[in-house]
């Protein structure tokens, strides 16, 4: 449980972070709370030469609002989100989520960059910056790149992400009137990562379903954006035969691994199972109920 | 004349048995001022870690140390080589069996011991670790017991493969151990051919890991120029341990201090002597330096004492009306790749033959193999009396069957069968004499507390909507503090226990006991048994264990012995101090010893108001003014060697609501009436029935060391084996009776590990009883929301 040997960069300013990422390159990781990256250095199934601890950087925290835009630093802490105002009016399932991941101690220092940028399936962010159909701002050397999360994720712990590149920003739209969110996950204890869950952000008009996103956690290799079960409910007044008719095509795109938590089955049942009932309460939100 | 009044308020001052009084060892732990073995920094200490078997089992072709020694800063590099000319690459184990300290050209287990490299610190010791390289061939691997007997299963134990016996009786197949048999086969044969019905169940109890809190590990200390070793680590039973280290090296045992600093849970795990000591032990005699090892938390998952993992078949013999005539059961038990279980000597099942239960069986049988497989060694009782939880489960699973079978209230056929009041002391059909116990009493004020008859309905209505709502049932005996010496040793050693007191002039006092807290709280108990037996304020008695230069030999605390054994042991010493303080007060008071009366505190001259002394004024007397002969000081030794064990009972309902979409179970209430016997600090004993009880929660709803078919271990870390925390627990409503013990002294029975043994079986009948309406008669834990769902699915409950 003690990691190999590596140098340890504690840059001021996000200039000199992307320079150091620059200089040690394929040897160098980026440190933001490390409840990802250091368990897996304990185990020595990483190893990197460097440590890049982006803890010092101002430019990377906080919260604000900008033309209908929340725009989130890098390295806003779970704690953070959970506490702030602003996402609690403006994107309220950010929120939802980060109250659901791990406990109190991982969640005071782990950050929805690393969250997002760690490429883990396991991971509640990606499926959340889905459902509020995010974009992410990329900065390297040649300076900044934004891209939309959708598309983002390639497969386990991989993204687009360039090795010299560093996640700044995550943008969220504010939701709209009429909006109902929802984030249902299902896990064995405090602590645990999903055995699958659903992130649900849909608006009403009137009875309408105007728009829904659907994405799911921890069922592929990747966090997955339900597209047919979201048509499937897109202009219609959503009822439990069509939240039945949803929660299957769900299932039908489901690639789960199996481990401890379930096999494929299970994990394939209950993302549809966390798909009912975050579509249920979001339409309950959305009703102002 | 003292008034009640007066009498009241100065037995009260004591704060003896029957006070709540608040834990002596709290401020300290809560402050953060405990002391472990990590916490230990000896001047030029080094650090050992281990060299780990990735396979489960492989042939070792070669082991290279040269990377590692050039690493600067690492001292040494111990194989299997380098211990076989100290004989020490194999030990005995306390079963009989031997147990390789380092891999001897094979590994049995994944994450065997292989190789230990000492280095200046445990940051260049892990660096060196990884420089060792082992060149292993893989062989097959067998996890499954049954399929361990299997005529060609892959041979696990080379060294033994042409033995007909492992050290404890003969064994049929290359990966048997041996067989147990007790109780009256033919008798219990012809009743199950004749009953009117029979019921047979096949249950598992998986390998579970105690996991406390803090790992094991020690720090060896050998000086060469007196030639003395002193062992901190962290043990359950320091004397023995320094025993075992004096037969191994050779070092007269005077020449060895083993010492049990704070202990942060031990829950069986902390027992047995592990390949860590050893290895850090030799280190430290070669290098002359202190050797400190601490295991992380996957190596202490893996390789250090798992528990359980017995496969059992019940079966009950019984007329129409429930009434139970014979009990037969067959156990195939894992155990490991080394037959490294602790048990007393002669009971390699341990006390399973309580499997009797609560209830008048007439006639049992009751068989048990013992097998190898490619895990790790051990089979510790994990907070319960050696292979009781088994046996506890065992047969609160069956009566629930056969009250399945019949139609019978489940209340209602433990009730047709309980042991009488009236028939205590009761000798049991597999030979074991129940001290004491009122069962009905107990199972009907848990009734009457819950309103039974109106959960039952809630149920019944809960069904016709398809909701799965489950009510379990535990009514359990435990048989604790071993024991008797005639019947209980280790390694020969009976396995009694002691304590040594000693009053000063001042009235305060120090005691030391054979036993080793681990969070009992026996500063505290211990204490209270002393106040009230001398009359002297428990508030200035301290007491001191686990160090074996200053504490007399004990066997440690395990199996709840404390109080049954090293409680009745203090008793027993603080009897003859009185007796002694007897003498004394006569010989102040110049009256015969018969004209004396105890009261509280003090001796007084019977009908003679205000001729009295107390303790306070004869501790004084008894280093100054003692009567012609006597010996001056007021100390007292006792050994205690119990009569019999005690035999602690309880009843436990559990009322759990299961999501039939998730297969998520909540435990809604959980009532749990324990009877301990005497009751010494009942604050205390929430405190363990507590902590009992969220342990049996782990083990029921989510606890399983999980292997694939290669023999790795999938649950090593606390990601998945789970251990719950304040938000997964239930809430516990406790109650009690006091039956009490006839043979202690003081009527206690010991209470710590009840809420486990009782609590499992009530957690899992309540699971299964959630599902009996539709005939399933068993269930396998853990009880996870994966694994309830399987059922749930089968059953096609979670249709839409
Ligand atoms: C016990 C436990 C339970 C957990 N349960 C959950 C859970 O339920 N749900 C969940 O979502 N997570 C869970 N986690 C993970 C936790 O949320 C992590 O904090 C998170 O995954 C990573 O964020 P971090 O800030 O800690 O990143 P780090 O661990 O520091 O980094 C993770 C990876 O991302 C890279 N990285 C980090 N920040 C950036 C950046 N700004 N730009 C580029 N690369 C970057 C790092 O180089 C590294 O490769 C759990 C962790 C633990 C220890």
């Amino acid at each position: 449980m003690i990691p190999a040997t590596f140098e340890y960069h504690a840059p001021s300013n996000l200039k000199e972070a992307i320079r150091l990422l620059g200089e040690h390159n394929s040897g160098a990781k980026i440190l933001a709370g490390g409840h990802s990256l250091l368990p897996m250095m304990k185990l020595r199934f990483a190893a990197p030469a460097h440590l890049i601890d982006l803890n010092r950087v101002p430019e990377l925290k906080g919260i604000r609002e900008q033309g209908g835009m929340i725009r989130i630093g890098a390295m806003t802490t779970e704690n953070e989100i959970i506490a702030s105002e602003l996402l609690r009016t403006k994107c309220p399932l950010l929120p939802e989520a980060a109250r659901q991941i791990a406990d109190p101690q991982v969640r005071n220092c782990g950050t929805v960059g690393g969250d997002i940028a760690h490429g883990d399936p396991g991971n509640d962010h990606p499926a959340i910056a889905l459902a509020t159909e995010a974009s992410f701002v990329l900065t390297g050397p040649k300076g900044e790149r934004t891209v939309a999360a959708d598309g983002f994720f390639l497969g386990t712990y991989s993204t687009q992400l360039q090795a010299d590149e560093i996640l700044t920003e995550i943008r969220v739209p504010a939701i709209g009137k009429g909006t109902g969110w929802a984030y249902c996950k299902l896990k064995r204890k405090t602590g645990d990562f999903a055995t699958a869950a659903a992130a649900v952000q849909l608006q009403l008009d009137g009875n309408t379903c105007k728009k829904i996103v659907i994405a799911l956690t921890n069922v592929a290799p990747t966090a997955l954006k339900a597209k047919d079960a979201a048509a499937l409910l897109t202009g219609k007044t959503i009822d439990d035969k069509l939240i039945e008719q949803a929660a299957q095509k769900v299932m039908s795109i489901c690639d789960p691994a199996e481990d401890l938590r379930g096999d494929r089955e299970y994990k394939t049942h209950m993302a549809a199972e966390m798909t009912r009932r975050a579509i249920r309460l979001a339409l309950e939100r959305a009703k102002g109920k | 004349m003292a008034t009640t009044a007066e009498r009241v308020e100065r037995e009260a001052k004591l704060e003896g048995v029957g006070c709540a009084r608040k834990r002596k060892e709290d401020p300290r732990f809560i402050q953060g001022k405990g002391n472990y073995v990590d916490d230990l920094k000896l001047p030029g200490t080094v650090f050992g870690v281990v060299v780990r078997s990735p396979y489960a089992h492989a042939r070792i072709k070669s082991i290279n140390k040269d990377k590692a020694l050039k690493l600067p800063g690492v001292l040494a590099v111990l194989t299997a080589n380098d211990l076989k000319p100290l004989k020490l690459h194999w030990m005995p184990t306390l079963a009989g069996d031997v147990q390789a300290v380092l891999a001897d050209e094979k590994v049995c287990f994944q994450y065997q011991e292989v190789a230990m490299v000492i280095a200046e610190n445990r940051y260049i010791a892990a660096d060196g670790a990884d420089l060792v390289e082992v060149e292993y061939e893989e062989l097959p691997a067998v996890v499954d017991p049954h399929k361990a007997l299997e005529p060609n299963a892959p041979v696990i134990r080379d060294d033994i493969k042409d033995k007909k016996e492992a050290g404890q009786g003969p064994r049929r197949h290359h990966n048997h151990i041996f067989t147990w048999e007790v109780g009256d086969k033919a008798g219990t044969d012809k009743v199950f051919q004749s009953a009117e019905v029979t019921v047979k169940q096949a249950m598992v109890n998986p390998r579970v890991h105690p996991c406390p809190l803090e790992t094991c590990g020690c720090v060896a200390s050998f000086d060469k120029v007196r030639g003395e070793l002193t062992v901190y680590m962290t043990s359950q039973a320091p004397h023995v341990i320094r025993t075992v280290v004096s037969l191994l090296s050779g070092l007269p045992e005077s020449k060895i201090r083993v010492v049990s600093p704070d202990i942060g849970g031990g829950f069986g795990n902390k027992v047995g002597v592990y390949p860590g000591y050893v290895c850090a032990i030799v280190a430290s005699i070669v290098l002359g330096r202190p050797v400190k090892w601490i295991e992380t938390r996957i190596e202490n998952l893996a390789t250090t004492a798992f528990a359980r993992d017995y496969h059992l078949v019940g079966e009950l013999a019984a007329d129409k009306n429930g009434r139970i005539k014979a009990l037969r059961v067959n156990v195939i038990a894992d155990h490991g790749a080394f037959n490294s279980h602790a048990q007393p000597t002669k009971w390699p099942a341990g006390l399973f033959s309580i499997c009797t239960g609560s209830y008048d069986i007439p006639v049992a049988h009751v068989k048990v193999d013992g097998v190898y497989t490619n895990k790790a060694p051990g089979g510790v009782a994990y907070r319960c009396s050696f292979r009781v939880t088994e046996a506890v489960h065992l047969i609160e699973r069956m009566i629930d069957v056969l009250a399945q079978k019949l139609n019978v209230d489940k209340a209602e056929i433990r009730m047709r069968n309980f042991i009488k009041r009236e028939q205590f002391p009761y000798t049991s059909a597999l030979g074991w004499q129940y001290d004491s116990g009122d069962y009905h009493t107990a199972l009907k004020k848990v009734l009457d507390a819950v309103n039974y008859p109106a959960l039952r309905k809630e149920q019944e209505e809960k069904r016709k909507r398809g909701e799965l709502m489950g009510i379990g049932l535990c009514t359990f005996t435990e048989i604790v503090g071993a024991g008797p010496t005639k019947a209980c040793d280790i390694l020969g050693i009976g396995m009694f226990d002691s304590a040594e007191i000693r009053v000063h002039p001042t009235g305060s006092v120090i005691a030391r006991m054979g036993t080793i807290t681990q969070g009992q709280g026996h500063a505290t108990t211990y204490a209270q048994i002393i106040a009230s037996e001398l009359g002297l304020p428990s508030e200035n008695i301290q007491i001191e264990e686990g160090d074996t230069s200053t504490a007399p030999y004990g066997l440690g605390t395990y199996g709840s012995r404390s109080t049954p054994v090293g409680g009745a042991a203090t008793a027993m010493a603080a009897r003859k101090i009185r007796d002694k303080a007897r003498k004394i007060a006569a010989h102040l008071l110049e009256v015969p010893e018969g004209d004396l009366e105890w009261d509280i505190d003090r001796f007084k001259v019977k009908g003679v108001p205000g001729q009295e002394k107390t303790m306070k004024e004869i501790a004084w007397a008894a280093y100054n003014n003692v009567p012609e002969g006597m010996e001056m000081g007021l100390e007292a030794v006792d050994y205690y060697d119990p009569p019999n064990f005690t035999y602690p009972f309880g009843a436990y309902l559990a009322v759990v609501d299961i999501d039939r979409y998730t297969g998520e179970t909540k435990v809604r209430r959980f009532y749990a009436l324990d009877d301990c016997g005497t009751r010494i600090n009942p604050m205390i004993i929430e405190g363990q029935i507590h902590g009992g009880l969220t342990e049996a929660f782990a083990v029921a709803m989510g606890q399983k060391l999980e292997f694939d078919e290669g023999g790795n271990l999938l649950s090593n870390s606390l990601m998945d084996y789970f251990v719950p925390t304040a938000a997964e627990t239930p809430k516990w409503e406790l109650d009690h009776t006091v039956t009490k013990s006839p043979h202690h002294p003081i009527g206690a029975k010991g209470v710590a590990e009840s809420p486990h043994v009782g609590g499992i079986p009530c957690l899992n009948n309540a699971v299964v009883d959630a599902f009996a309406h539709l005939g399933v008669t068993d269930m396998e834990m853990p009880h996870t929301a994966y694994s309830v769902w399987k059922t749930i699915h089968k059953l096609g409950l979670d249709k839409r």
